[in-house]
């Protein structure tokens, strides 16, 4: 049993059939990649699994708990952090506040009317997010605008934002997406790192192909909304099938 | 000091002292002197500064943290007013009750309008809070004549039965035979002090005090909420709400529970203006009211402390100073210039005084939104950069920094 278990989800878009009769199973501390060409579904099966969009048919499991009908804020709840293809961070406040708004959610649940104690005195919070900030070598960047920093750097802030919070499952989009080579570099090494150290079970939508295989412990491949192989990384390298999907039916 | 830091602490001190001190500082012109129509420091108006700052507060507390503008909220300060003087009419005319009731009951409206217009975000969320607050107003101008007095308004009567014991303002009729007065355990809301030095003549009003002391205390729980997780949120909220609930956070609770606290706001000052001023309309909620403490508010600085209190202070100032000034004023001033002249900058001018100081008020936002888009309280920033500037090569040991 994986920590993540979809079974036969499909979503339909109007004449669309996005998805149809995806499986897929997450194990518990591994690293497992979603790839695929362009509109195989990937995002679509990422929304689905994060309370974005709710599937037509087939069952979402966490932890032996289905997510299905739960919204967002109550699946992050549950354990699932996710990181977007463009950051998303809270540009007008400072690094700073930006990690300590998920320690709060960490500590006080999805809803906390903690209007008057200031936020300076809750101690905890705020060594919480001081550790996670030296843990990403950003602490010296702490008292920073966030929209003022680079795209590496608010992809960096994004990610502390998500592990500060503990998540047993890391969902992440195309992280590397626009990224230069050695940015590229730097980010697989901070995820290898962050999946031995934190025992974070991750699941990592990508098009770079050096990022999957220098990460990816199992690799299924989405093709026209289905699932065409589960397999480990050395097994899909030279997969008839993976080089079908990819570059079209050979001509004879 | 009070739970806030050295910085607040300060501010909330200066603004203390201003309020203690208003009816000095806004006398600055001595009495019967050409300036004298410059000065504000009357009860009546002294008392619309403050209570309007407690209404630009509450709002500040939604748009300047959330970003959510509401249009809608003349109809939390009406219903507040409208509450506030039920209280005076059944209870006593004591103005403890009616400034806690009316808090309560614009807090409750606050609830349902807000639960109703915050399930859409931007424009489509300001114009459903527009639209109640118009149903709110030809609600009370028509359809619920019995409890808001329709047209006529609401004021107290002899026949009120204020049911409370006389020491604690009950009673319908004085022992003169008149209406009583609002008052706190006795003494009279209009009751003043008149101090005279010299040419100045000062007026001391009890109603003003017990405003700008109901503002002093807004004040200060606003600064507790900016300052704290949950302002911390507002704010998140403002800056990308996707993120926020993908962190767990469900904005819809700290977005109701900001439009009631900011509701509530709305409903003190209008409880305030009830008991300054015992008597209601249904105009209170117009809309005209609602955009009046959305330009207080961006007029002195949205998201920060001070500035919707400094609008709020300036827009009261313009409307009743400013309006009050007439031809035969204007022709005493450019008495100096040879006729034409005189005629000319009378005909110039005449626009934006007296009815047309909205003009004037036009003008004056058009040029804040333009050059100061955070407001009066920037362009005290910049000034004060500005001198700081200045002093910096006098420091001793310094060098002088190269002009950038």
């Amino acid at each position: 049993m994986g920590i993540l278990e979809v079974k036969g989800v499909g979503k339909r878009f109007g004449g669309l059939q996005a998805l149809s009769e995806v499986n897929l199973s997450v194990k518990e501390n591994t690293v497992h990649a979603i790839i695929g060409p362009n509109g195989a579904g990937k995002s679509t099966l990422l929304n689905c699994l994060v309370g974005k969009l709710i599937p037509d048919t087939g069952s979402v499991m966490f932890d032996g708990q289905s997510v299905l009908g739960r919204s967002p804020h109550e699946i992050n709840q549950m354990g699932i952090s996710r990181v977007f293809q463009t950051p998303e961070i809270f540009g007008d406040l400072t690094v700073m506040e930006n990690v300590m708004i998920p320690c709060f959610a960490k500590r006080d649940g999805s809803f906390e009317l903690n209007a008057i104690s200031p936020t300076r005195k809750h101690g905890d919070i705020r060594d919480m997010a001081e550790q996670m900030l030296i843990d990403v070598n950003m602490q010296d960047k702490r008292n920073m605008q966030a929209s003022s920093m680079s795209r590496g750097d608010k992809r960096r802030l994004e990610m502390a934002m998500c592990l500060v919070q503990k998540p047993r499952l890391l969902l992440l989009d195309e992280p590397t997406a626009g990224m230069a080579r050695a940015d590229t570099n730097n980010t697989i090494d901070l995820l290898k790192e962050i999946n031995e150290t934190r025992d974070i079970t991750m699941a990592i939508i990508e098009h770079d192909m050096h990022v999957v295989f220098s990460l990816a412990q199992r690799i299924t491949v989405l093709a026209q909304g289905t699932p065409l192989v589960e397999e480990t990384p050395d097994n899909i390298k030279g997969h008839p099938k993976v080089r079908e999907a990819y570059l079209g039916e050979a001509q004879v | 000091m009070l739970g806030l830091d050295k910085k607040d602490f300060t501010l909330l001190l200066i603004v203390s002292a201003l309020v203690l001190l208003a009816p000095l500082l806004l006398n600055p012109f001595p009495e019967g002197s050409a300036m004298a129509q410059f000065n504000a420091g009357y009860p009546d108006l002294m008392q619309r500064f403050v209570i309007f700052g407690i209404f630009a507060i509450g709002f500040n507390i939604l748009f300047g943290l959330t970003g959510y503008l509401s249009f809608g909220h003349a109809a939390f300060l009406g219903a507040g007013s409208y509450a506030g003087m039920w209280m005076l009419k059944l209870l006593s005319m004591n103005v403890i009750p009616a400034i806690i009731f009316s808090t309560l009951i614009a807090g409750a409206i606050s609830f349902l309008i807000g639960w109703i217009s915050l399930r859409r975000s931007g424009i489509y969320f300001s114009i459903l809070t527009l639209a109640f607050a118009q149903m709110a107003f030809v609600l009370a101008a028509s359809v619920l004549t019995p409890i808001t007095g329709g047209e006529t308004g609401l004021q107290p009567a002899l026949s009120d039965p204020r049911i409370l014991p006389e020491f604690l303002g009950g009673g319908s009729v004085t022992a003169d035979g008149n209406i009583p007065k609002p008052s706190l355990f006795g003494i009279e809301m209009t009751a003043s002090s008149e101090v005279a030095v010299g040419n100045w003549l000062w007026t001391l009003n009890w109603g003003y005090y017990l405003s700008g002391f109901m503002m002093l205390v807004a004040f200060y729980i606003a600064i507790r909420i900016f300052r704290s997780p949950f302002g911390l949120m507002l704010k998140a909220v403002k800056s990308n709400q996707q993120r926020m609930s993908y962190t767990g956070l469900n904005t819809r609770p700290y977005m109701l529970a900001c439009f009631v606290i900011s509701g509530m706001y709305a409903g003190l000052a209008g409880g305030l203006m009830a008991a300054m001023d015992p008597q209601v309309g249904a105009e209170r909620m117009q809309w005209t009211a609602s955009g009046e403490v959305v330009l207080m508010t961006i007029l002195g600085g949205v998201g920060t402390l001070i500035g919707p209190v400094l609008g709020a202070g300036l827009i009261k100032y313009f409307e009743n100073i400013f309006s009050k000034i007439n031809k035969a004023t204007l022709e005493v001033w450019f008495g100096v210039f040879p006729d034409w002249m005189t005629d000319l900058m009378v005909t110039i001018v005449y626009p934006f005084i007296g009815k047309g100081w909205h003009l004037t008020l036009g003008l004056m936002f058009m040029a804040v939104v333009i050059f100061l888009p955070g407001g009066l309280v920037e362009g005290g920033q910049k000034i004060a950069k500005l001198f700081s500037r200045k002093k910096e090569p006098e420091t001793p040991g310094g060098e002088a920094k190269p002009a950038e």
